[in-house]
């Protein structure tokens, strides 16, 4: 059974790449073939989803693991290792999990973009840029090394640039996309170091044999320094995916991009990649290694929620929200909380995917309006789009029954826990403080896109609900923003069917390393996953009831808040704003970081990169060209002695041989009878000289 | 009545091929230096003849002779052929004139 899987899960894994192929070298001539590529990844959907319930049901706690060799060096010299490069497919139900959630939104995707992208040019590359992503996600999802990770985390860089850049005659978008490249190529370095940490010590890419040898105490270089390092390396690869702060520049930009491209690869799958990275290793991170990740997770959603505040353009706040929450994962993972931090990247795939198809029906309803000051009333318009936007939004406000309440509460509680445990007291201010600022953001969007009278009315008379194969997506996708699919209570998601099958992993940390509430009871067996100890357990239900009332009180008063202001009208926006200006435009301008990053890095760079082209023109240049004086005044030196003394040589000695020739040329006068005398007057000489001599 | 010796023949030889070598140098006509040529065979044939008289008899020098005579026979006929084609080249056979190996 555990072959079919491996090998199901492997035709999930090529079934969108030959649709790349096949419709990237045929789009042009067949008209109809994205269909092709649509019906792709429909068989993807059913398989994963057949391989997920078999996992999950028949096999909870087993790991499937198939690997080969695929390169192996033998080395002959007894100081180098031979290297073996292995590739394989691991699932468990992490991995599974994953495979649907991928799956499902890229089928989706697909199905909105047949309406979405209609008319566009290159629309069949489309969607062969599509099947390239999808492949490529599934890749990272599957593997079980780090050498296919990093593989198909360039892979999945290269189709996000494809994809941003979808309409690269638009100078915006041809930026957006090399911004994205670059940012991305920072937090890969980190990630390649890290990776590269880990082979040097351990001489594999597998997950399980590096984490079996750190077990048994084999640290790299032998220092827990660099077992820190390497994990905060590796999460430098995250930083940079998940667009973290100091990265997170480019996710933003990354909106220039088709729509439903935002919402599979800038909000559900591709950015996520980076927490899921993340969680693979999470069993080697340090307590060292947490907190760092915990506090650029805190730093980041902070941030980001704060520009969400201020920004005009619908997909600008979605896209702060996506940083804010993908902020909000990574700090679960750094305050020990892995469960939920997968929980919640599951649920925040589904929700913030809704939400960004819903604004890409609202776009297209709107003939390309982004800018929500244009907006209005298009709650009767649309009406499914609003009411699946509703629901998404009730799940990233965090409002009981959705799914986004499950995975937030847990998110706060264990901040709030890891706040006591640690001292670290602002990352559960911070959290909590981002809660309700989303809550407040988010129901801004609602209230200036759905509510209130039309601000644009020519383009209001024009908006229409969008056909089936735009709703329909919405429509599964605010389903599953719903709490029954992942646990039964409402209330607490910890015995519900979701976290049943995602259980923190043990940390393979020597103790000492460990953050002392992660370390377990040495006096109880280990009987299930739990990694932590009972004073940890202890404190998270101690907190339990206050950690729900605070996230639900912070909610309700950023929901209020955002009705009070945008609803009921009861403040002057502008007003608020001309009254508190500095702070408006510093959260309007995203706190002046990319201008920030123009100025030292990019304005720096090219100032260094000018000075290198004047050291180039002037030194290096300098120095070819004096050689080249140099050696042209010596073989011109040459050229003279050639021409005086060895061409003066030869010409000397023709000319001794010219004299020579022209004396004896005079006794050769052509008449026979002369040559006889000198015959005669020879032999009777040599007659003479034999005689005498 | 003094003994006629070997030297005597070889004087009568020596002026015969003087007389020959003279001819072929100084003489313009391309006849007369053929002519000076069969001189010099001539002179030659006197030696093979009186060397093989005064030394015991031997055929050899007479047979020697013939065949010089007939060499040169055959050679006056050739030469005459030569001059009678270099009369017709240059409508004369002055040998001072006929310096074409020069250039």
């Amino acid at each position: 059974m555990d072959q079919l899987l491996i090998n199901l899960s492997v035709a999930t894994l090529f079934i969108p790449i030959i649709g790349f192929i096949i419709v990237l070298l045929f789009g042009k001539r067949f008209k109809k073939l994205f269909l092709f590529e649509v019906v792709l990844l429909g068989i993807n959907l059913l398989l994963s989803i057949y391989i997920a319930i078999v996992k999950l049901a028949y096999y909870p706690m087993q790991k499937f693991v198939s690997e080969f060799t695929w390169i192996h060096f033998i080395s002959t010299s007894k100081y180098v290792p031979s290297i073996t490069f292995d590739l394989g497919v691991m699932l468990d139900n992490v991995t599974v999990i994953m495979l649907f959630v991928v799956n499902l939104i890229s089928f989706l995707v697909h199905l909105f973009s047949i309406e979405y992208m209609h008319g566009d040019k290159r629309y069949s590359r489309y969607f062969a840029y599509l099947g390239l992503f999808t492949f490529s996600m599934l890749g990272i999802v599957l593997t079980h090394n780090l050498l296919m990770i990093y593989i198909f985390w360039e892979l999945v860089g290269v189709s996000s640039y494809l994809l941003i850049g979808f309409w690269f005659e638009k100078w915006s978008a041809a930026n957006a996309s090399k911004k994205a490249m670059l940012m991305n190529r920072v937090g890969d370095t980190g990630l390649l170091l890290g990776i590269l940490i880990l082979f040097t010590n351990y001489g594999t890419f597998t997950f399980d044999k590096i984490f079996q040898q750190i077990a048994a105490g084999n640290l790299p270089f032998g220092s827990y320094a660099w077992l820190t390092a390497a994990g905060i390396l590796i999460f430098m690869g995250a930083v940079g995916k998940s667009a973290q702060f100091p990265l997170h520049l480019w996710l933003p930009d990354a909106m220039e991009g088709p729509t439903p491209v935002s919402a599979l690869i800038h909000a559900a799958t591709m950015v996520a990649a980076g927490v899921y990275l993340v969680a693979r290793v999470f069993v080697m991170l340090t307590a060292d290694a947490l907190l760092f990740i915990a506090v650029i997770g805190a730093i980041t959603s902070f941030i980001a929620a704060t520009i969400a505040f201020t920004q005009n353009d619908i997909k600008k706040v979605l896209a702060y929200s996506t940083v804010s929450q993908l902020g909000y994962m990574i700090m679960a993972l750094g305050v020990g909380a892995y469960s939920y931090a997968f929980f919640h990247l599951v649920t925040h795939a589904f929700f913030k995917a809704c939400m960004f198809l819903g604004s890409g029906s609202v776009i297209h309803a709107m003939h390309h309006e982004q800018d929500m000051r244009e907006m209005g009333g298009l709650k009767d318009k649309m009406p499914i789009t609003f009411w699946t936007f509703i629901i998404a939004t009730l799940a990233i406000s965090g409002v009981p029954f959705t799914s986004g309440f499950l995975s937030k509460d847990g998110i706060l509680l264990a901040t709030l826990a890891f706040g006591k445990l640690t001292g670290h007291w602002l990352i559960p201010i911070i959290a909590y403080s981002v809660a309700g600022m989303t809550a407040f953001y988010m129901f801004r969007l609602i209230y200036l896109v759905f509510f209130g009278e039309p601000r644009n009315h020519h383009k209001y008379e024009h908006a229409h609900e969008s056909p089936i194969v735009m709703t329909l997506p919405l429509i599964i996708l605010s389903t599953l923003s719903v709490f029954w699919w992942y646990s039964l209570n409402p209330i607490d998601p910890s015995n519900g069917v979701f976290l049943e099958k995602v259980k923190t992993p043990n940390s393979i940390v020597p103790d000492v390393q460990r953050f002392q509430f992660m370390i377990q009871d040495k006096a109880k067996e280990v009987v299930n996953n739990i990694t932590h100890s009972e004073l940890y357990m202890e404190t998270l239900h101690h907190f339990h009831y206050t950690a729900l009332a605070m996230s639900l009180i912070l909610a309700g008063l950023g929901i209020l808040l955002a009705t009070y202001i945008y609803k009921w009208r009861k403040i002057d926006v502008d007003a608020l704003a001309e009254k508190i200006k500095p702070l408006y435009l510093f959260s309007l301008n995203k706190w002046y970081l990319d201008e920030f990053v123009q100025i030292v890095f990019v304005n720096s760079a090219l100032k260094f990169s000018k000075a290198l082209a004047w050291f180039d023109l002037n030194v290096v240049d300098g120095i070819v060209n004096g050689s080249a004086f140099v050696l042209r005044q010596i073989s011109a030196l040459g050229g003279l002695i050639d021409k005086y003394i060895v061409d003066g040589a030869v010409n000397l000695t023709a000319e001794i041989i010219g004299v020579f020739g022209k004396g004896f040329s005079k006794i050769q006068t052509g008449k026979v009878q002369s040559y006889v005398l000198y015959a005669v007057f020879s032999i009777i000489l040599l007659f003479f000289i034999v005689k005498f001599f | 009545m003094e003994h006629i010796t070997l030297n005597h023949f070889l004087f009568v030889s020596i002026s015969l091929f003087l007389l020959g070598l003279i001819a072929i140098i100084i003489r313009k006509n391309a006849i007369m230096v053929l002519m000076g040529v069969e001189l010099i065979l001539n002179s030659a044939n006197i030696n093979f003849v009186a060397f093989s008289r005064f030394s015991g008899n031997l055929i050899n020098g007479h047979v020697y002779t013939l065949v010089v005579i007939v060499l040169a026979a055959a050679e006056a006929a050739i030469g005459l052929a030569i001059v009678l084609n270099l009369y017709r080249l240059n409508q004369n056979i002055n040998v001072d004139e006929i310096d074409q190996l020069k250039n």
